[in-house]
This record gives structure tokens, sequence and C-alpha cells, in this order.
């Protein structure tokens, strides 16, 4: 059984979807969770059409539904875990009845699933932006993890909590360490004075015992006027960022602008230097860390074009000219580096990852064939390591509420055929581009007299912008759609709220208040006998 | 999921009452129906359930079909959103069957035969004559209420010319005239009612000796069939338990009647020993080899012989559920059966404990739409499960990989019908009647120029000329001029060859085929060469289209006897004709399933035994 929450992996997954559907057609239950009845909700066996934001009620009521049914799995609970009593009074409170009020699914449906998932031989959760999209995102991975640990299905084979990643290599970003508060290996660089201690042995340079920004406290940092210049590799804020216009405007009053990128994006108009790099899938050398943490070889077959350069070129020439001569390592000796400090890596010589065709981590030293379940420790008893907490996940809903003025939801997410900003999926014609749309469902279409192809004024309390409508019957009363992957023609992220998770620093592009209005009145469109559908804005 | 349904086509309210009648009302707003407000609208169900009901995808075509007359794009979408088909699917699903209609079509519709036995005694006058006061096939009429529309056999060659009404709306009919003239057909389709159907018997009816047909025409109910000794055989099998049931059908030497002969207690074995346990019985009534009607006269005259030998069959090797695909065209059959079906399982003849056996078996009927491939037995498997009726490749057989990918027995109704008299005496007894090669007695149809045409049944070893004579030969003192001995897969044989026994054997040692026991008799009058390129056509319209070389080949075999007879043979008529055996040739030997196999076999036959193109140049 696939528990797919917060995921239209059909469309943003589509590989990853492809062989979640070899599981279906073989007969495993797909049951999806989602506002939308996406393209992935089609799919499934169940579809639960809870209300944004209302994911950890939801979990809540099929943890206390499973608890009093008698179906967790207490030996696993009782050795493996803990704070369950904790839990346990926590979530009394969310029967089936308040579980069907506060999400809107029926009762009896989040019952089945609750059930269903319970009494499955083998189940997994899988979800991605639905859940962590949110102001409360990391509590509510927090309370899908709760319903792994009360059923045990976590560390087994064909089990287990499954974050799908956007790209290729996200999760080799965190590996290597790309976050501000770990060093490569997910050493913490507060809590670890051992390994801070081996990279500065290993560097030569003093580390600050202190985490970094993430990308929110970044802008952050920029509003008080403490971050001056910026090194933006990869990414366009310009366009992605929730409540962009804020973002656009403290990117054009930084001093010091870098942009390196393969494309020439939003964000480079701000730059003071952009510095053209190379493609990693196939004009560089090394490795990429997949979503099943799988480190796999990725080898260089063009060169790039033009003035563009090896980014590990472009990061070496800029330490030298900062004064630190690191020579001209090639991608195996910044691997064998990362051996020698991450533990975890320790044991993937580039010879074994050709081997072995990609090596899971932890990979512990190099006998050690990898590790296709992460947490299996948690099966041995005793439990080796740490005993995996419940935790008790206050059951808040969006920041931003409805009101008389925004009274209609709006969520944001990704179709098949583009990718995020589009700086990429933009630059090729495709038939499959047809713009940005204001998604509605066909109840708000009645009600406010729209018609496929209107062009309407959407607002919200930071902006407006002006799309045209499309009827989408997989869409409930109250509830509209739409992506951020035309930026040029409609800037939806004027729109989005940047109140962030305090944790993970994600902002709720999952939750906004809007208000959508005609740009005509009713009457005078039905005077002029406007029916045809206006022109839909030009594709990338 | 990705189904694509069509933009903006949106079922009428008929629409939707002629699917919930096969799929039953909507679960959700989301499965189809109006949509609902509130927190039961917030779900959906479907996945498995809904594609696991796939199979219910002809009966609700044909739902559309006879309640609305067409299947519209509303219509289609519908029916594909209840069962989570893509409409393109359910479309090349639909388009595959010449009964189903996508386009608009008016309530009334005929069906004129134009088919071989048919054009033996007049249907191209009558097709002409229609022709000249209706307009070309498909033409409306002034009202816009009717058309008529040129068929292919409609399985009544014994009583040709034949026609079939359809009319659609709240209470769907279809009625074959048969024999039908023009003056009868013109009323009818300007909106007169319809004759009554025929209710002529076959020609030995009545005769005790007879072991196949003896009850035909006395056994229409239950209480008939009983006092005609009607489920003896199944109690007798239950007496002696599955395992002897095979023994004894497998000592009969019986062998399919459907054109293959292949022994079928072999078949019944192999299936009673898969450890797979979930096994279907089909029955193949599809019968659509033009001049072939045997099987319909079972159907409609003695229905529970057929319930009763599939009930034996299905215990014998273990079938909790049996199909009867029956082919389209055959209204009066489809109501006979389910009629006695309703009556055998009110009787406990059918259902979760049959006779108290402590066995259970159940048999659904499912209409076929018109399409001669589907009696292949693989393409009947893909029929019943909602594809295309393509045949599968074999390797893996039925009995091992069969319908839904289970062990399947699949036999013809005439072959199961001879499962009764093999109980009723024994094996040995059946085995010891007909010839060494040829056990028991067979049924033909003999059609065309004939004095006393239907259905025949001889125990094997008579000789064709017998068989001829006992039908009262060519009338008006006209000469043969030719038999079409096996049906248009099968071949014609000269009037010089009127000693052929009529045995599997025989056949074969002669270089013919009994196939489903065609006998279509031409005298001196047909004209033959129109004939065979009705036949070429017949393929080139019923192949599937799923393999090259019968797709490629049926087409070119038909230009190329068009050129033949037009006198336009490509590099002289030696060259053409090795052409076409060339066609032949690669038809026969790469095609998938036996109708690119025998899709040449007649034409090549008149070339070869009659010689048809001698002489010519």
């Amino acid at each position: 059984m696939v528990l797919l929450w917060g995921s239209n992996a059909r469309n943003a997954h589509p590989i990853f979807f492809h062989h979640l559907l070899k599981g279906v057609h073989a007969g495993a239950r797909l049951y999806t969770i989602d506002p939308r009845r996406s393209e992935s909700a089609q799919w499934a066996d169940r579809w639960l059409g809870l209300d944004v934001g209302s994911d950890i009620a939801l979990a809540h009521t099929m943890a206390r539904e499973i608890i009093h049914a008698g179906l967790v799995d207490r030996e696993f609970v009782d050795n493996a875990t803990t704070g369950y009593e904790e839990f346990a009074a926590h979530v009394e409170p969310f029967t089936l009845a308040e579980g069907e009020r506060r999400t809107g699914v029926p009762a009896d449906v989040i019952r089945e699933t609750a059930h269903a998932f319970a009494t499955a031989k083998r189940a997994m959760i899988c979800w991605t932006l639905g859940i962590t999209e949110h102001m409360h995102g990391v509590d509510n991975v927090l309370s899908l993890i709760n319903l792994a640990l009360l059923t045990g299905h976590v560390g087994k084979w064909g089990s287990g909590l499954n974050p799908l990643r956007g790209q290729n290599n996200v999760q080799g970003g965190g590996d290597m360490g790309a976050i501000p508060n770990k060093l490569s290996g997910f050493q913490d660089i507060e809590r670890d004075p051992e390994a801070r201690a081996r990279f500065e042995a290993a560097w030569g340079v003093p580390i600050r015992p202190h985490y970094g920004w993430h990308l929110t406290q970044m802008f952050h940092g920029m509003e008080r006027g403490e971050l001056r210049a910026l090194y933006v590799i990869g990414e366009n804020p310009a366009r992605s960022e929730a409540d962009v216009l804020r973002t656009r405007r403290l990117l054009s009053e930084l001093d010091f602008l870098v942009v390196q990128d393969i494309v020439w994006t939003a964000t480079a108009e701000y730059a003071d230097v952009v510095l053209p790099g190379t493609a990693s899938w196939c004009e560089s050398e090394g490795t990429v860390t997949n979503s099943e943490r799988r480190v796999q070889r990725v080898r260089k077959a063009l060169d790039p074009p033009g003035d563009a350069r090896d980014d590990m070129w472009i990061i070496a020439e800029l330490a030298r000219r900062l004064g630190f001569d690191w020579g001209s390592p090639t991608a195996e000796e910044v691997w064998d580096e990362l051996r020698s400090l991450s533990p975890m890596h320790r044991g993937m010589r580039y010879d074994r990852l050709e081997e072995l065709g990609g090596i899971q981590w932890p990979c512990p030293d190099e006998e050690h064939p990898g590790s296709p379940n992460l947490h299996s420790r948690l099966w041995a008893r005793p439990v080796e390591g740490m005993l995996a907490p419940f935790s008790a996940t206050p059951a808040t809903g969006p920041f931003e509420e409805l009101d008389a003025e925004y009274p209609i939801r709006l969520t944001t997410g990704r179709r098949l055929e583009s990718y995020n900003t589009g700086a990429q999926t933009g630059l090729y014609r495709s038939p499959l581009h047809k713009g940005e749309f204001l998604d509605v469902s066909p109840e708000d279409a009645a009600r406010m007299k729209l018609t496929d192809g209107e062009i309407v004024k959407v607002s919200s309390r930071r902006g407006s912008v002006e799309a045209p409508v499309r009827i989408d019957p997989g869409l409930r009363a109250g509830l509209t759609f739409m992506t951020f992957h035309f930026p040029e023609q409609v800037d939806v992220n004027q729109l989005t709220i940047d109140a962030t998770d305090p944790k993970s620093g994600t902002a709720e592009f999952k939750a906004t208040a809007i208000r959508v209005d005609k740009l005509v009145s009713p009457e005078l469109t039905e005077l002029a006998g406007a029916t045809e559908p206006a022109a839909v804005g030009k594709a990338g | 999921m990705d189904l694509k349904l069509i933009p903006s086509a949106e079922p009428t309210p008929g629409e939707r009452a002629a699917l919930d009648g096969v799929l039953g009302t909507p679960a959700s707003s989301w499965e189809g129906g109006a949509r609902v407000a509130g927190v039961s609208g917030n779900t959906a169900a479907g996945g498995h359930d809904a594609r696991g009901r796939r199979h219910l995808l002809l009966p609700a075509l044909w739902a559309l079909q006879e309640h609305i007359g067409w299947i519209s794009p509303g219509g289609l979408n519908e029916l594909c959103r209840r069962l989570t088909v893509p409409p393109a699917d359910a479309f090349g699903v639909a388009s595959f069957y010449g009964l189903l209609a996508l386009e608009p079509r008016p309530p009334r519709v005929v069906h004129v035969c134009e088919d071989l036995a048919c054009r033996c005694v007049g249907s191209e006058e009558i097709i002409e004559q229609l022709e000249r006061h209706l307009g070309p096939e498909g033409e409306l009429t002034d009202d816009g209420q009717a058309t008529w529309l040129r068929s292919p056999c409609l399985g009544q060659c014994d009583r040709a010319p034949a026609a079939i009404v359809t009319i659609s709306g709240d209470e769907p009919a279809e009625l074959v005239q048969a024999p039908v003239t023009t003056d009868e057909l013109l009323p009818v389709i300007a909106g007169a009612p319809p004759a009554a159907e025929p209710t002529t018997l076959p020609p030995q009816a009545g005769d005790a000796e007879l072991r196949l047909l003896r009850r035909v025409g006395r056994a229409d109910s239950l209480v008939a069939y009983e006092a005609a000794g009607g489920y003896s055989a199944l109690r007798r099998a239950l007496e002696l338990g599955p395992e002897a049931v095979v023994a004894e059908v497998k000592a009969s030497k019986l062998v399919g009647r459907g054109g293959a002969a292949f022994p079928t207690g072999v078949k019944w074995e192999a299936v009673a020993s898969q450890p797979e346990t979930t096994r279907y019985l089909v029955c193949n009534a599809d019968e659509s080899e033009p001049g072939t009607f045997k099987d319909r006269v079972l159907l409609e005259r003695d229905p529970f012989a057929v319930i009763e030998a599939m009930t034996i069959a299905a215990y014998a090797t273990g079938c909790g559920h049996g199909y009867v695909y029956l082919r389209g065209e055959y209204p009066q059959a489809h109501q006979a059966l389910g009629r006695a079906l309703a009556e055998a399982r009110a009787a406990g003849y059918l259902g979760a404990d049959v006779l108290g056996a402590g066995f259970a078996f159940e048999i659904e009927v499912r209409k076929g739409a018109g399409a001669y491939i589907c009696g292949e037995e693989t393409a009947i498997f893909n029929s019943i499960e909602g594809q295309r009726g393509e045949p599968r490749s074999k390797p893996p057989f039925p009995v091992q990989h069969g319908l839904f990918g289970k062990p399947t027995v699949i036999n013809n109704v005439e072959t199961l019908v001879n499962v009764l008299d093999v109980l009723l005496g024994s094996g040995d007894d059946y085995a010891a009647l007909g010839t060494d090669g040829s056990s028991g007695s067979k049924l033909f149809c003999l059609s065309g120029c004939i004095e006393r045409p239907g259905v025949y049944e001889v125990v094997f070893g008579e000789t064709l000329g017998e068989l001829i004579a006992r039908a009262g030969g060519v009338p008006g003192g006209r000469q043969l001029q030719t038999v079409l001995l096996g049906g248009a897969a099968g071949g014609f044989v000269g009037p010089h060859e009127l000693d052929l026994p009529l045995t599997f054997e025989g056949a074969r040692a002669a270089g013919a085929t009994l196939g489903s026991g065609v006998v279509m008799v031409l005298d001196d009058t047909v004209e033959l060469l129109p004939f065979l390129q009705r036949i070429a056509a017949f393929f080139r319209d019923e192949s599937c289209g799923q393999c090259v070389p019968c797709r490629v080949g049926t087409v070119r075999q038909e230009e190329s006897l068009s050129r033949l007879v037009a006198g336009n043979a490509r590099g002289g008529v030696v060259r053409e004709l090795e052409l076409m055996r060339e066609l032949g040739q690669c038809m026969r030997d790469a095609s998938i399933c036996g109708l690119g196999q025998t899709a040449s076999s007649a034409i090549e036959s008149a070339i070869n035994r009659l010689k048809v193109f001698e002489g010519t140049r």
C-alpha cells in the first residue's frame, strides 16, 4: 500500500510515478491525500480531498483510530520508540467526527484509510511539497512519521517514509553540506565539535561553531541590511520566492550579487557578475544522490559551450583570487576528501560506485554494500542507537485564513511539462506549454459567471495578477490552483505569502487567501456577447 | 489518471440511464453523475475496483447502442469516467465492432445480408432495389427515422435471403426477417411493424435416431427439456466425479467442432491439472463463418442442452464461472438463452450449489458486436475483457493463460452438446460411432442452391454427394457448379468430387477441410467470380489489422483478384496467379491466427481445383 500525501507525482515526479504504477499494476493499493483530485489521485483506489493545511488533523485522526482499533504494532512501539503515551493522549480528541470536521474528509473514509494503512503487510508514505510548503511543514512531516511508528511501517523493505525529491540531486546537495546547519555527511556544526575539528584540520581554517542562515533568513538579513553581498548558484529567487515583489526589491538593494547558472535567469538581471557554469548531468564529472540515498557517478560527455566553465573550476579560481590556492582538483580528488571527512560516505570509492551501479548511504567502509533501508536499526533488539520519538504536533491550519475580502484558497504546484520557474523548460517550444491559468472549480466558475479562457484579476494581500481561467473538475468549490512556470506571463509569486516554517525556512506556497474579480462586469460581457475564450498568453 | 476525456462532451440523461443499467449507479459524483457539494464530495473511489470492471465495457457500449442508437462522445466520456478507461482506448474498442455506431444513426436500421449464401438466392437484387428506392446504404429515409445497411453473413443461410431490423430506444428490439423480399422490407424501413421472426426447424427434426438434434424444438422450457431426458447427463457426471468425466470425454475421441478439431478431453485434462484454481469456461457461440448456422439452431431451440453441457464441463475442469460468447446477430438465441438461464438458475441447476452437489457454477452471456475475428478463441478473451477483439499470440495457450489470464476451457457449442451424448452412453460407445479418425456425429449447414436447406446431422462417414442428395439436391433441374466446403475459410470442391467422405481424415486427404460444417451448394447460374470477390472483400473487412501479413495480404489479395476479374492481370495471368499464391503462402506462414492463415484458401482452391482462370489472359 502506498499513501501518496500532498503529492501530484504523476505530474511532478513522472519517472517516480512510473515506478509506482508498476507496483499499482502488480496489485499495490494507492491512497492519495490531496485537496485536488489530481492526475495522481485519479489513479488511486481512494482519494481523500482534505482541506488545504489540515494534514496534521488528518494524521492525528488516523492515529487515534489506529490506537482505538487496537491496530498499533505494540512490539515495535514498546521497543523502538519513545513518547507513545503522551502522543496517544495528545491525539485523543481527534475522533473520526472531529477529523471530518477539521479536514473535510468523510469520517468513514478516514477510518477506512487508517485501517488499510495499519493492516497492510507493507505500507509506505510518500510525500512532496504539499506536506513541506507550509508554515507547519516540519510538524506535517513529524505527524506522518507518527503514523509509520505506530504501525511499524518503517525500516523494512517495502515500507517507510519517502520524501520525493524534486531534482536528481536535492538529496546530494544536503549530503554535501549545502545546508546552513550541517557539515558534509549531516555532521552538526554546533553540536558536534569533534567533527568540526576534523574539518578544520583538513581544511586548515577555523569553522565558526554557529549555524548559518537558510534562504528565508538571508532575505530577512538583507531586509535588516546585514547581508550585503550574495552568490547565487543555480537558483532563481527573483521568480521562485514567495512574495516575490519584496524579493526583487531586496535583490536590487544588494551591494554585490553574483549569479552562476547555465541559463540566463530573472535573477541574473539583478547581478553585478554572471558566471556561466556547466550542466552537471553532461558537462562535468562528479556524483549525484537520488531520493533513495543512492550515490551515482555522473560523467562528462560534452564540453560546455562558449565561455562557460566547470563549476568546480570557477569555485577554485574564486578561492585562488581570494587568497587560497586549492590547486586544480579533479572531481575524484574532491570526492576522496569528502570520504575522509564523512563517515557515511567513507566506503564509496569511485570504482565501487561504478561497479555496484551506485551505493546507498550509509556506507561506512570499503567492504560495506550500502544500506537499502535507512532505519532498519529500529528492528534490532535492543535498538542500535537512539529510539524514534513520537511528536505531539499541534494541529494548526494555514497561516492566512480566509475572510470576506479574500474568500478563496489558492494553492500552487507543478504541471507535467514545465519545471519550476521555467528558466529551463521555458527555453524550448512544446505544444504542452499552455501558459499559466487560474484553475477554478466548476462550482466557483458558475457562481462567479466565469468562462474558460476568460482573463480575471487575482489578488492577495500582497499583490495582484491577471490570468486566464481554466475550469478544472478536479477542484472543489472554494479551491483554486496556479503554478509558477510562466512568471513572465503571470507572476504568481506576487500573490503567495512568505510565512515560513520556523524550522525548515520553507514558505507556505500551498495556502494563500485570494479574491478573484472579473475584469469586465458580467452584464457587459453578456451585452457584448463576449463568450469567445480570451487569448492565452504565449507559452514560454 | 490521464483519461484525457473528450472536452465538453457530456452525456444525456438517457445515456446516463443506459449506462447505469449495466454499471449500477455511480458511487460518487467523481465516478459519474452530478457533482455534489459538501463532505461526501471530498472523496472518490476507483483504482483497482474501477479498472477491474473493464470487462463491462462491451456490454455498456451495447447499452448505449441499443438505447440511444449510437455511441456519442458524451456517452463514451461518461462510460470512460465510470470505468477509468481513456476514451481513445474505448473508441478503439467501439470502432472495432461492425454493429456499434460512432456516428449518429436513426432509431430504425435494416441490416441486409450481402454474403455468400444470400447471394445464391437473390440478395443482390434486394440490395439493388433498396438502392433504387432509398439511395445508397446509410442514406436516411425522408423522415430521418430509418436507414438500411449492407451486412456480412447473418447466420440465417437456411432462410436466405435474410435481414435484421434493429430498433433503438426505451424498448430496443432486434428482429430477424428471413426469408425476406424487398416488398416486405420497404414498409418496415418506412416504419411498419416487422414481420414475426422465423421459427423453422431443421429438416430432420423429429427423427428419434438423431443424437444432437433430437430435442430441437421439443425443449424450449425446462419442463420440456427434462421430459426429453434433459439433465440426466449432469446427474451422471456428478455420480462419476470430475476425473472420470474427463476420462470418458477422452475415451470418446471427441474433437472440437468449431473448425480446429482439437481433442476435447485433452483440453479439459490440461485445464483440470493447472495449479491455478480460478478457472473459466467459455462457450464459443460466435459462429460467424459465412454459411454457418448450426450452433444458432442449438442455441435457439435446445438452449438447456448448451447450459447442461457447460455445467458438466465446468464440473469436470473446476471452473466456477462460465461465459457464452454469443454473436451479436443472434437475437433469438440471446432471448432463448436468457430465458433458459433464468429457469436453470431458479431450479438449482446453476448457482452456489448446483443440484446440492457442493459445486458452484454461474453462466453469463456476452454479446458480440459484429466481428468475425471474435470467433477465434483468444480474440474472444480480449473481447470479454473489454479490449479490442484481437487474437493473442500463442503460446501461452488458453488452458494455461486464457480469460483474465487464468486457465480457460473454451469449446464450441456443438462440441459441448456432444458431451451429453458421451456421458449418457460411454466414451467408448461414442468412439465406436463414425470412423476411426472421426468419432460421433456432425452437424452440417446446407445452404445456397439446395432443395431443403438447413442443419443436418450425420454420423461421420457419409459422402458429400449423399449429404447433398439427403437435402434434395440442386433444385429446378439445374446443374451443380461447385460446393463451398467449410465456409469462406474452407475451399471449393468440384462436381466430380462428390464422393468425398465427410470425415476429418477424408477431407484432409482430399486437400479440403470440413471447417465449421459449411456445405454451400452453387448451381450453374451463380457467377463464381463475383462470389470470389465477395470472399476476398469479406476477409479484407474482417482482418483485425493487428498483424501485417493478414492486414496487408487480404487487401493485396482482393486487389489482385479484381485485376484478374477485370482482365487487367499485372504481367499476365500467370504472374498474377503466382503473386496471389505467394500472398497466400505469406499469410499462411506468418499470420498470428487462423483468419490470415485461411484467408486465401477458398480463392486458391477456386484457382487450383476449379481452374477459374484457366484460359484467361
